[in-house]
């Protein structure tokens, strides 16, 4: 369980995280998202007693993370993938860490296998890949067999087979009731992974959710429509004030603004053949570009993908 | 599909961590970089080659060497063997130092050592008994090389043996200026986190500030140039009080230890207060 209550960061003039509240559950997996520069990073330092807080403060199982005995036991972080010197092997670098939590060194060699990363074990971190040292930061981060997992950008760098084993991991982890909190930039990715959500934009809190609701919340739907009559449906539609967009393919068309019975009423007024008429939710990806629009710290000049859909 | 399905494997078993663990953690961490390996052994290098060459070049040219400079040598031949490799070895101590915790910063680990240990101040306590007495270890074993090499090629005009007065102390004293030093360094490396930084101001510390408080004329000259981190520290490394000095050997080592305390708890109050 994290709860944050009030978190706030300060950095100058401008507030990074903005009276940020709450709470990730065990036994799910809560995507943490939110444009670039959102304070995704910043509330995880935060909870991780990385960053002091300007306000507010966040408790894992009901204690601050500096007042943990054996916090690599009951938390376990992935920030960023070097956060390890490069001139010392991976198992070394977990083996000095597991020494802090009077681990055995049996358990460095377990996570080492877990990660798939034996075979490299004495070689120096600063060679490995992206993918590799990411697996490593995954290996810290199961090092202590924790309750807790905070995880920033884990699949960042991985390739197909490494975001399947991680999306499978964290799903498992969930699953025996642990609480999983995973940042992420990639809505395809969370969108298969996270039951719950909380969204943040310009440190302040946007949704805290479930995925299914969130994408609910999105006035962003539309009714796909099969027909042969394209050009008449068009009309019909059109007159009642719904908007159409017209696909690559001739006998179908795209309405927004009109629910799917209305459609369908439409079309039997008219006795226009319907061989469609199906209600789509927007994407997470929409979903999210629609309630973060006015919280994009770096947007760019024109919506390019939200523009071309209206 | 060639991954199998992630082990979680059943909680880790292990004990409640104690202190002797952080010392055991930031051992392994020492140890398993290349640059305390090579730091000292540029050290061990730098202060025998430099006692031999210095040592021999002064007895070879005994006859010009002034008066005063004679005298000094005869006076307190412990230091003339010592002085001149520790001059240039401990440069090595200087910039292992700073390493030890300006590396943490440049590589990001210290983000692994401070989640590991949220209440930071154990790890830096840690880190530093771990990194004082290897060095202790190292530069006394060093400075007693040095002596036994040093003495024979300065025996005929300026006989010295471990038991004359202050000559053991002098050496162990050695490896507690270099012990000390390496405290020194690290908590400047704590304090402005970059190594570059850091061993310029370490390194203009010791070496830089001595010669230009010397020019400074009369008794608050000489009182600025003994209260200096360096001068003061070398002092313990001296058989006798020199003539001119304000400061006796032990005192001289108190004022470089409250030098090294005031640097290390600047470095402790900032390591809590600072964001990671």
């Amino acid at each position: 369980m994290i709860e944050a209550v009030e978190l706030t960061k300060r950095y100058g003039s401008r507030l990074a995280v903005d009276h940020l509240s709450f709470s990730v559950t065990p036994g799910t997996v809560t995507g943490f998202l939110g444009p670039n520069g959102a304070g995704k990073s910043t509330t995880m330092r935060m909870i991780l007693g990385l960053d002091w807080p300007d306000g507010g403060g966040a408790t894992i199982d009901g204690k601050p993370y500096r007042e943990l005995t054996r916090p690599l036991c009951q938390v376990g972080a992935l920030l960023d993938a070097r956060a390890m010197h490069t001139g010392r092997s991976a198992r070394n670098h977990l083996l000095c860490l597991a020494q802090t939590q009077g681990l055995p060194s049996s358990r460095v060699d377990e996570v080492l296998d877990l990660v798939g990363l034996r075979d490299v074990a004495r070689k120096r971190s600063g060679g490995f890949s992206l993918g590799m040292g990411q697996r490593l930061g995954i290996a810290v981060a199961m090092l202590g067999d924790p309750g807790v997992l905070i995880l920033d950008e884990p699949v960042n760098g991985l390739d197909p087979e490494g975001v399947h084993w991680i999306r499978t991991l964290m799903r498992q982890l969930a699953a025996e009731g642990r609480t999983v909190l995973v940042s992420s930039h990639l809505m395809s990715e969370m969108s298969v992974t996270a039951d719950h959500l909380v969204v943040i934009g310009k440190g302040k809190l946007i949704a805290s959710c479930s995925t299914e609701e969130f994408i609910q919340r999105s006035s962003h739907k539309s009714v796909l429509v099969r027909t042969p009559e394209a050009g008449k449906l068009r009309d019909a539609v059109t007159a009642a004030g719904g908007q159409v967009t017209p696909s690559d393919d001739p006998a179908v068309l795209t309405v927004i603004d009109l629910p799917a019975p209305r459609i369908g009423e439409l079309a039997a007024a008219d006795q226009i053949v319907l061989h469609e008429l199906t209600p789509r939710l927007a994407s997470l990806e929409e979903a999210f570009m629609e309630l973060t629009a006015d919280s994009v710290e770096y947007g760019s000049a024109g919506d390019v993908t939200a523009g071309a859909e209206r | 599909m060639t991954v199998a399905t992630p082990a979680v494997s059943a909680p880790a078993a292990g004990h409640r961590p104690g202190f002797g663990d952080l010392l055991h953690s930031e051992w392994t961490k020492l140890r398993t970089v290349r640059s305390t390996t090579w730091s000292l052994i540029i050290m061990t290098v730098a202060t025998l080659g430099f006692t031999v060459l210095i040592t021999a070049l002064t007895v070879n040219s005994w006859n010009t060497v002034s008066q005063t400079s004679r005298q000094q040598m005869i006076a307190d031949p412990v230091s003339t063997i010592l002085g001149a490799g520790l001059y240039v070895g401990q440069l090595a101590i200087c910039v292992l130092g700073v390493m030890v915790m300006s590396s943490e910063y440049s590589t990001g680990s210290i983000r692994s050592s401070l989640l590991a240990v949220p209440r930071r101040l154990p790890m830096l306590a840690a880190k530093a008994v771990v990194f004082a007495a290897l060095v202790f270890v190292v530069g006394t074993v060093v400075a007693f090389i040095s002596f036994f090499t040093g003495a024979p090629i300065l025996h005929s005009h300026a006989p010295v043996s471990l038991g004359d007065d202050g000559v053991l102390r002098a050496i162990v004293g050695m490896g507690m200026y270099l012990a000390v030093l390496g405290l020194f360094s690290m908590a400047a490396g704590g304090l402005l986190r970059h190594t570059a930084a850091a061993i310029t101001v370490v390194i203009g510390l010791v070496l830089v500030l001595e010669p230009i408080s010397s020019l400074i004329p009369g008794s608050v000259g000489k009182h600025i140039h003994d209260y200096l981190p360096s001068t003061s520290g070398q002092m313990i490394t001296q058989g006798v009080q020199g003539s001119g000095q304000v400061l006796s050997p032990w005192q001289g080592f108190g004022v470089f230890c409250l030098w090294t305390a005031v640097l290390f708890a600047a470095c402790c109050y900032l390591l809590v207060r600072r964001d990671a």
